[in-house]
């Protein structure tokens, strides 16, 4: 058990192209860091940088104090677990667990008990003998993490663990992953594409894009303030509603329709802004009411996803599927919901209005009404 | 499922007709007299000699200098193989080994060099590879015989692509879990190419045996003498009014034929699977 300390790490790849550009991020002892990102981000040479099965380019990476930039994988005290699981098609799952054991010469009675302890952990017991071809997907991922538990490293890497596994297992076994490492405490830094998995693990996430942190924050931190429209696009499903919008003193300006806010903090007058799809709702009868002409609609049994236009600019509204949807609704969002962003950098621009913005019912301000 | 017909059969009978009955003439024909054989073409049916022919075969000492038996050749026949074999899937395994995991300059290049030596026969390079040997007075010797078509393209090629085939992921495991290139190659790859060894040790040991023009050039002592040589010597005796052993010269054909037999059925599962099978 160990901190990590990445200090402005760089990947520079022969060529110029730069996949990593000045990373740093503090890892607390026993945290569980998720690096989320599209394919392309960077997040897998970053892991694969703390693994040392890629060069760090520039800056140092740290294990437990430890400078570990010019150490052997295998001295770096860490274990990984691939996403194609890698386990060894010839060794039985016995073999499989031990090898790193053996390989440092640990005594054969304790490799036995740290086995029987990690197959215990993992309820992989019955399986011991057999080779990895006779398992199913799940079981093979549990022995590729029974082999990072039985060397008891100071951290674990994951590279998209769950990524070949059925979406029923994916879940259950991120509960499992999870659970996991709350019992063990070992400090982890787990890469994932999926920003779900990233939401439902992390204790802090790492949200990259092109090389570099757009933002690192608790799930709900990054969910509720979004640094920039590239994390409020990637984190939640279904995405943000970025619209480009004008303000004018209080009213923002949706093409042709105006939404009146009663308050705005300083603003530009061309901006972006952010709402949650869930964040949308029914205005009440008789309200001035904002009409979204409805495309389409997406029934996901819990609540309706309904995808329409405001004045030609796309929105989507997550709504309660008891509600009668017509050919136009209209829609309201509560003013301390709204997200502003600068256009050109995509940057968030202010805290939100409200100070209990994370909160959901913190609206004392009149509901605003797009009118 | 298609359903056997009788066609089907017809075919594959005719099939084995064509590939068995030349065998089947060759040592029924082993079994008669070699005068019999002179006066009336080959036999299909059995003579009653078998066992003194294959008697005389095996344990008669023949050749120019009178020491050399069927039994002898065969021994030498089979280090052949066996040396062909092996030593070439350990030098092409740790040649490919090298190819694909290790960085090195010049490695494409190097590997596209071995590549293309696979289109020059060993007839070409065959003098002056007696040269060498000549010159390092490794004629006569099994040293001398095998080492210089040790070197193999085939084998590196089957090989790299095979390596190649091997995720990296699993490389990453071995690193992690502490192995170093050494405890890697003997591990993890020696095990997964077992399949491809025994594809690569059948086509190299057939390859070895049969052997006819290297083993010629290089030995001049007839106790190197091998199986196939042996067939043409006892032939070369058509002197006066000599009739060659035609019968012993069959059986000496039969015997050839038996252990590359033997090695295919034996590796054949493994065979298959080498040369078909990517199950990682």
């Amino acid at each position: 058990m160990a901190a990590i300390d990445i200090l402005e790490v760089s990947k520079i790849y022969a060529g110029g192209v730069e996949a990593v550009k000045s990373v740093s991020i503090d890892i607390a002892d026993g945290e569980f860091i998720v690096l989320v990102g599209p394919s392309g981000c960077g997040k897998s040479t970053l892991l694969r940088m703390v693994a040392g099965l890629e060069e760090i380019s520039k800056g140092t990476v740290t294990i437990g104090g430890r400078r570990i930039n010019d150490v052997e994988p295998a001295d770096r005290d860490i274990a990984m677990v691939f996403q194609n699981y890698a386990l060894y098609p010839h060794m039985t799952v016995y073999d499989n667990l031990a090898y790193g054991l053996k390989n440092r010469g640990t005594p054969k009675a304790e490799i036995d008990a740290r086995v029987a302890e990690a197959a215990r952990m993992l309820e992989i017991e019955p399986y011991l003998t057999r080779k990895p071809r006779a398992l199913s997907g799940g079981q093979r991922q549990r022995v590729a993490m029974g082999r990072a538990i039985v060397r008891k490293p100071a951290a674990f890497l994951f590279d998209e663990p769950l990524s070949n596994l059925d979406a029923k297992l994916r879940v259950s076994m991120r509960g499992e992953i999870k659970q996991l490492q709350k019992r063990l405490g070992t400090t982890s830094l787990y890469v994932t594409h999926d920003q779900l998995e990233a939401m439902t693990l992390a204790d802090r996430l790492v949200v990259l894009n092109g090389g570099r942190i757009e933002q690192i924050g608790r799930p709900l931190e990054v969910y509720h303030t979004p640094a920039s429209t590239f994390v409020a696009s990637f984190i939640g499903s279904p995405a943000m509603n970025l619209v480009q919008v004008t303000r004018e003193g209080t009213r923002l300006h949706f093409g042709g329709q105006v939404l009146e806010t009663g308050r705005l903090p300083p603003l530009p007058a061309e901006l972006t802004l952010g709402i949650r799809a869930e964040d949308l709702r029914l205005a009440q009868p008789g309200d001035p009411s904002l009409r979204l002409k409805v495309e389409y609609i997406e029934e996901l049994g819990a609540q309706r996803l309904v995808h329409g236009t405001v004045d030609g600019k796309t929105l989507t509204a997550a709504l309660s599927p008891e509600i009668d949807i017509a050919d136009t609704i209209a829609l309201t969002v509560a003013p301390s919901r709204l997200h502003f962003f600068d256009t050109s950098t995509g940057k968030r621009i202010t805290q939100p209005l409200d100070p209990a913005a994370g909160r959901r019912e913190s609206a004392t301000l009149p509901e605003p009404v797009l009118v | 499922m298609h359903r056997t017909k009788l066609l089907d059969h017809v075919i594959l009978l005719i099939g084995v007709f064509i590939m068995v009955g030349p065998i089947v003439v060759a040592f029924m024909t082993s079994t008669h007299e070699a005068a019999d054989i002179h006066r009336n073409g080959l036999q299909i049916l059995p003579g009653g000699h078998m066992i003194d022919t294959y008697t005389t075969v095996l344990t008669k000492e023949g050749g120019f200098t009178g020491k050399i038996t069927g039994l002898r050749m065969i021994l030498n026949s089979l280090i052949l193989g066996i040396g062909f074999a092996a030593g070439k899937i350990v030098l092409s395994m740790m040649a490919a080994y090298a190819l694909v995991y290790f960085r090195f300059r010049f490695a494409t290049i190097t590997f596209w060099m071995i590549f293309t030596t696979l289109l020059l026969p060993l007839e070409v390079r065959i003098l002056p590879s007696y040269e060498v040997m000549n010159a390092l007075n490794l004629t006569n010797t099994y040293t001398g015989l095998i080492v210089p078509l040790l070197a193999s393209a085939t084998g590196t090629f089957y090989f790299r692509q095979f390596f190649k085939s091997i995720p990296d992921e699993l490389l990453e495991a071995a690193r992690i879990d502490g192995a170093g290139p050494f405890k890697f190659f003997i591990d993890v790859i020696v095990p997964l190419s077992k399949t491809m060894i025994a594809a690569i040790f059948i086509i190299m040991f057939v390859y070895g045996w049969n052997q006819y023009l290297w083993p010629t050039l290089m030995t001049t002592d007839e106790t190197f003498f091998t199986l196939v040589r042996g067939i043409k010597q006892i032939l070369l005796v058509w002197v006066g009014s000599n009739i060659p052993d035609y019968n012993e010269a069959f059986a000496l054909a039969i015997l050839a034929m038996l252990p590359p037999v033997m090695i295919i059925v034996l590796f054949q599962r493994w065979f298959i699977k080498g040369l078909t099978e990517s199950d990682k």
